[in-house]
């Protein structure tokens, strides 16, 4: 990846959902976005987060599919599901802590984002990264990220589950490890 | 694959169905393609050298060996011989007053002795019941594949003179 690594940051991100419409501009899935912003809390902020794949070192999303369609390549991207192969049984889905691979009911098939290899592996930024206007995406050198206040890390739990990730979330510095809740999110009343 | 495989903590179908890239121990499509290409090349070598080999063998050249005088043989007998080798034992059959012919005594199926029976003027192989045609050599019945090797004679001053070996072809 050219040195480069893959940085997000909640605090940045407007909303302007300019990340999606690039990813939905692209030849493999035109009119569908790999990304989505989402509302943290749409009654009491206007708070947004892009979600696009982490990239996980052990992707449950690769761990849980009973077909063996989904890859990751060495330079540790985890690939859309293999056309022949996916047999859209939502699996992945299910499993990935993070919500990222959607299942294309039309055409049975899981897609997912893949960090625009064939752009990253040129040494081009992903898509999301290139048009994000205040970088909240930003795909740069840690010596680029290492001049803003927030601390990367790429290290998450999940209940029991440690995810190691390739993608860096951008956090206030004291915090080493994302430590999520999964009952925390839930808007449910839990007993 | 390995041949061997030492044991590890993580169980073999993840070993063998592995989601990373790097891990896969499939043939793929060019390795494939390269290996089929590589492998008729090297057979066409060697089709093609066979058939120089074939274009240049030469005619492999026997002894002369006299093997009998005229009348050693009554009619309907059978001499035994060894041509062309000390270890190629050969029979020699006298059919008829002027008529001899002479073949090799390995069946040409898996290398018995041959007998001539004189009844039923035929040559049969007793392991396997091959009989083969005692004026030419050819295949009446069973599992021979080529007629009998036939040994070429011929008459010098009242003898009989080995001089070649006729190896039959495929029937």
């Amino acid at each position: 990846m050219f040195g480069r690594e893959f940085y997000i940051d909640p605090s940045r991100c407007i909303g302007c959902k300019a990340c999606e419409n690039a990813c939905a501009e692209c030849g493999t899935h035109r009119g569908a976005s790999m990304i989505h912003v989402d509302y943290l809390d749409r009654p009491a902020s206007i708070a947004t987060v892009p979600t696009v794949c982490m990239h996980c070192e052990d992707p449950t999303c690769a761990e849980v599919c009973p077909a063996d369609a989904i890859k990751q390549t060495e330079d540790g991207v985890v690939h859309t599901s293999l056309k022949p192969r996916c047999i859209a049984c939502s699996n992945c889905v299910l499993a990935c802590p993070f919500g990222v691979p959607k299942m294309m009911t039309r055409i049975e098939q899981m897609m997912k984002c893949d960090m625009c290899f064939d752009r990253t592996s040129e040494g081009k930024k992903p898509m999301c990264a290139t048009v994000c206007p205040s970088q909240a995406l930003a795909f740069v050198t840690p010596e680029e990220i290492g001049h803003r206040r927030e601390q990367p890390v790429n290290i998450f739990h999940f209940g029991n589950q440690t995810v190691t990730t390739k993608v860096f979330m951008m956090t206030p510095p004291e915090v080493d490890v994302i430590d999520v809740d999964v009952v925390d999110f839930m808007w449910e009343e839990v007993s | 694959m390995k041949l061997f495989r030492l044991p590890r903590q993580q169980p073999l179908w993840r070993e063998e169905v592995s989601f990373r890239g790097a891990d896969e121990q499939y043939v793929n499509r060019r390795q494939f393609a390269k290996f089929t290409v590589l492998a008729s090349l090297g057979m066409f070598a060697g089709n093609a050298w066979i058939l120089v080999r074939s274009w240049l063998r030469k005619e492999p050249s026997y002894p002369e060996q006299a093997v009998a005088s005229m009348n050693e043989v009554p009619v309907g007998a059978v001499k035994q011989f060894q041509y062309p080798g000390p270890h190629d034992p050969c029979l020699l059959i006298r059919l008829d007053s002027d008529t001899y012919v002479a073949y090799s005594q390995k069946c040409t199926h898996l290398s018995c002795a041959v007998v001539y029976d004189r009844t039923k003027n035929r040559i049969e192989c007793p392991c396997h019941n091959g009989f083969f045609s005692a004026r030419t050599g050819e295949v009446l019945q069973g599992p021979p594949p080529r007629p009998l090797v036939r040994i070429r004679l011929i008459r010098r001053d009242e003898r009989l003179v080995a001089v070649g070996v006729d190896t039959g072809s495929e029937s």
